[in-house]
C-alpha cells in the first residue's frame, strides 16, 4: 500500500487564498443546480398571472432593466408574493435541517419543536375570540405578529422543558409532541366552540398561503432570515462534529451544548419567521432536508441544499396551486401533495437499488 | 510509523505523568460516584482501569479526557488544570474514543476520520493538504486504508472499531483515552483491536483503556487500575497486581491466577459453580 494511493481515496481540499475547505464537486453541482431551478420557478412564479410577463423580461426586470409596466406588476404587486415563498421555503427548509441534524432523527421537524403550534394557538384565538383585547393586540402588532411571539413563546417553553444539564435529543422530541398537542387540542376547542364565519378565516391561515402579502409583510421575514442564516452559516462548522455524537464532539475540541442551543435557536426563529409570513405551512420543514440529503448524497441534511429545496417546494407548489389546479388553493394543500410522494419517491428508489 | 509524526508535538520525559487525577471528586446530581481519588497516568505505556460494573472506571475515564467536570479536585494535563484549558486546545493534546460511537448512516471511513482534524480547523481553515497527509497516515496505520470509501454502518464490528480510532489518531494527539474499545467484538476482533492499541503504544503513544476482560486487561496493558466503588483498591504492573485475594476483592470473584502459558504475565481461571473439580471450589 503506497501513500498516494491512500491519499487518492481521501477527501480533497481546496485553498484560495488563506481559506481553505473540502473539495465536494457533487454537492457544490447539486447546490447550484438548486439554486438556479429555485431562480427559474421563482421568476416562472413571477410572470403567471392575469397579466402573463415572458420569462426574460421577468428577468430583466428583476435585474434592474425592463418597461414601466413590467416593472409596476413585476416589483410592486408579484414581487412580495414571490419573495415570500422564496424566504419561507428556505427558512422552513434550513430550520428543519437543523432540527432533524440535533435530533438525530429525519422525523424532526420545526413542527414538533412547538413553534407552529403555538402560533396557530395564538392565531385562532386572536380571529376567533371577539372583545376588545384580542382586537387591539391585533391591531397593534397584526396576527403575524401575535401569532409569531406565540410560535417563539411556544418554542422556547419547550426548549426549556426539555433542558436537563443539556439538550437531548428524544427528550426534546417527546417534549415538543407532548406541547404541540396541547396547542392543537386549544387550537380544536377555540374552532369548535367560535363562530362558523370566524372558523372559516382561521382554517384558512392554519392552512399556510402566501396570498396577499405585502411587502411590509416581506420585509420583516426577508431581513429575520437573512440574518439567521448568518448565524447559521457562522455556527455550522462547529456543528459538524455533532454528527457524531456529544462525547465524541466533545473529544474533538467541541463545546456542545452552546453550539446545540445557538443553532436550536436559530431553528425556533427561522420557523417562527416562515409561520409568521405564510401561515403554518405543512411538511416543507419534514421534505426538504430530506430530499437535499438524497439528491446532494449527503449522510447528514446540508444545510444549503435543504434551504434550496424548501423554496423550490414552497414555490412550486404556490405556482401549481394558482395554475394548474380548476381552483386556487392555498399552497399548504400543495406542499404535502407534492412532497409527500416526492420523499416516497426516493425513498422507494434507493430500496430498489 | 511513529505517532509522533502524525502528532506534532513532544511528549513528556519518561517518569513525568501526562495525565493525573488530584483528589478529583465526581458524581451524577448529587451522588458522589468517585470521592477524592488521585492517580496519575504513566506516560509511553498502556494503562487500563478495570473494576466490576458501576465502580466508576468510565466516570474516571470521562473525568480524566474533560467530559466530566469535577465538583472539587482538578485533572492536571501536561502540567495545566484541564478544566482551565480551552476545549479546542484539549482536543489538541488528548484524543478520546467514548464507548459504542454511532456514525450517521451513510457516512464514508475517510470522511469520519477527517472530522478528527476538526481541533485543528478553523471556519476559514476547513481542509488543507496537511489534514490530509494526517488522515491518510492515521488510515494506514489502523489498516483501513482499502476501506477509505465505505461507509461506515456498513463495516464489521472490528473493522469499525478500527475506524473510529483511526478517527481518534488523526487527531493527532500521543494521549490516547478509549473507553471500552473491545465492548461488542468477538475475541479474535477484539485481539485485533487491541493488537492495533498496542502497535501504537509501541509508536510512542501514551494510551488508557478501559476494559471488561480482566485476562485481555493483563495481557496487555503494563499499568493496572483497579477500581472499587468510586476508589482505588490497587495500581501496578499486571504481574505485581493481579491475585485471587484482589480478584475476590474488587469483584467477588472467586478465581485461580496462574501463569500464562503462552506469556509471562498471569492467567485468571475464574471458578464457577458447576464443572470445577471439588479440590478447586474450596480456593479461599
Amino acid at each position: 500500500m503506497t501513500g498516494t494511493d491512500v491519499k487518492a481515496s481521501v477527501t480533497p481540499g481546496v485553498r484560495l487564498g488563506r481559506v481553505s475547505f473540502v473539495w465536494r464537486p457533487w454537492v457544490l453541482c447539486v447546490t447550484l443546480l438548486l439554486a438556479a431551478a429555485a431562480f427559474l420557478v421563482f421568476c416562472l412564479s413571477i410572470g403567471v398571472g392575469d397579466f402573463p410577463i415572458g420569462l426574460s423580461r421577468v428577468i430583466a426586470t428583476i435585474l434592474g432593466g425592463g418597461e414601466q409596466v413590467d416593472k409596476f406588476v413585476i416589483m410592486d404587486l408579484r414581487m412580495p408574493r414571490a419573495l415570500a415563498g422564496l424566504v419561507v421555503g428556505v427558512a422552513l427548509g434550513v430550520s428543519g435541517a437543523i432540527t432533524q441534524s440535533i435530533a438525530r432523527n429525519p422525523l424532526a421537524s420545526p413542527d414538533i419543536l412547538g413553534v407552529t403550534g403555538g402560533a396557530g394557538a395564538v392565531a385562532v384565538f386572536l380571529v376567533t375570540v371577539s372583545g376588545g383585547t384580542a382586537a387591539a393586540v391585533v391591531s397593534s402588532v397584526g396576527l403575524s405578529g401575535a401569532a409569531l411571539a406565540g410560535g417563539l413563546g411556544t418554542g422556547l417553553l419547550v426548549y426549556f422543558l426539555a433542558w436537563r444539564r443539556g439538550i437531548d435529543g428524544f427528550r426534546l422530541i417527546l417534549i415538543g409532541i407532548s406541547v404541540s398537542a396541547v396547542m392543537e387540542a386549544i387550537t380544536t376547542w377555540l374552532l369548535v366552540t367560535a363562530d362558523i364565519r370566524d372558523v372559516a378565516r382561521a382554517q384558512a391561515w392554519l392552512i399556510g398561503s402566501l396570498d396577499n402579502r405585502s411587502w411590509d409583510d416581506v420585509g420583516v421575514a426577508l431581513w429575520g432570515t437573512l440574518a439567521l442564516l448568518v448565524v447559521v452559516t457562522g455556527v455550522a462548522f462547529q456543528f459538524k462534529p455533532l454528527h457524531l455524537g456529544d462525547d465524541v464532539a466533545a473529544g474533538l475540541g467541541v463545546r456542545c451544548t452552546r453550539v446545540r442551543a445557538v443553532l436550536l435557536l436559530c431553528a425556533v426563529l427561522l420557523a417562527g419567521v416562515a409561520v409568521s409570513a405564510a401561515g403554518p405551512v405543512p411538511f416543507v420543514a419534514l421534505v426538504a432536508p430530506q430530499v437535499a440529503m438524497r439528491l446532494a448524497k449527503c449522510p447528514t441534511p446540508p444545510m444549503a441544499a435543504s434551504g434550496l429545496v424548501g423554496a423550490l417546494l414552497l414555490i412550486g407548489a404556490d405556482l401549481i396551486a394558482r395554475t394548474a389546479l380548476p381552483i386556487t388553493l392555498p399552497v399548504g394543500v400543495v406542499t404535502a401533495a407534492i412532497g409527500g410522494p416526492f420523499l416516497i419517491h426516493l425513498l422507494v428508489r434507493a430500496n430498489l437499488r | 510509523m511513529a505517532v509522533q509524526q502524525i502528532a506534532g508535538i513532544e511528549s513528556g520525559g519518561a517518569g513525568t505523568s501526562r495525565l493525573a487525577a488530584r483528589g478529583v471528586t465526581v458524581g451524577y446530581g448529587g451522588r458522589a460516584v468517585i470521592d477524592d481519588l488521585h492517580v496519575s497516568i504513566p506516560p509511553r505505556v498502556i494503562t487500563t482501569i478495570i473494576g466490576s460494573n458501576g465502580c466508576g472506571k468510565s466516570t474516571l475515564l470521562r473525568t480524566l479526557s474533560r467530559l466530566l467536570r469535577p465538583t472539587s479536585g482538578t485533572v492536571v494535563l501536561d502540567g495545566e488544570d484541564i478544566g482551565r484549558l480551552r476545549t479546542r486546545e484539549v482536543a489538541k493534546k488528548l484524543g478520546l474514543l467514548p464507548q459504542a460511537p454511532v456514525a450517521p448512516e451513510g457516512l464514508t471511513v475517510a470522511d469520519l476520520v477527517a472530522r478528527g482534524r476538526h481541533p485543528h480547523q478553523s471556519w476559514l481553515r476547513q481542509w488543507s493538504s496537511d489534514d490530509a497527509d494526517v488522515v491518510a497516515r492515521a488510515l494506514a496505520m489502523t489498516g483501513v486504508s482499502d476501506l477509505a470509501d465505505r461507509p461506515v454502518d456498513a463495516l464489521s464490528g472490528g473493522q469499525r472499531q478500527r475506524v473510529w480510532i483511526s478517527m481518534t489518531l488523526a487527531q493527532g494527539t500521543d494521549l490516547l483515552l478509549l473507553d471500552e474499545p473491545t465492548t461488542y467484538l468477538d475475541l479474535a476482533h477484539a485481539i485485533d483491536v487491541l493488537d492495533l492499541v498496542d502497535d501504537l503504544h509501541e509508536s510512542g503513544c501514551t494510551v488508557v483503556l478501559v476494559l471488561h476482560d480482566l485476562n485481555l486487561a493483563t495481557r496487555y496493558s503494563d499499568n493496572l487500575i483497579v477500581m472499587k466503588a468510586g476508589s482505588i483498591l490497587a495500581q501496578g504492573h499486571p504481574r505485581d497486581v493481579i491475585t485471587a485475594e484482589l480478584l475476590y476483592e474488587a469483584f467477588g470473584l472467586r478465581a485461580k491466577v496462574i501463569d500464562d502459558p503462552v506469556g509471562d504475565r498471569p492467567l485468571i481461571v475464574p471458578i464457577g459453580r458447576t464443572h470445577v473439580r471439588l479440590d478447586e471450589q474450596s480456593t479461599l
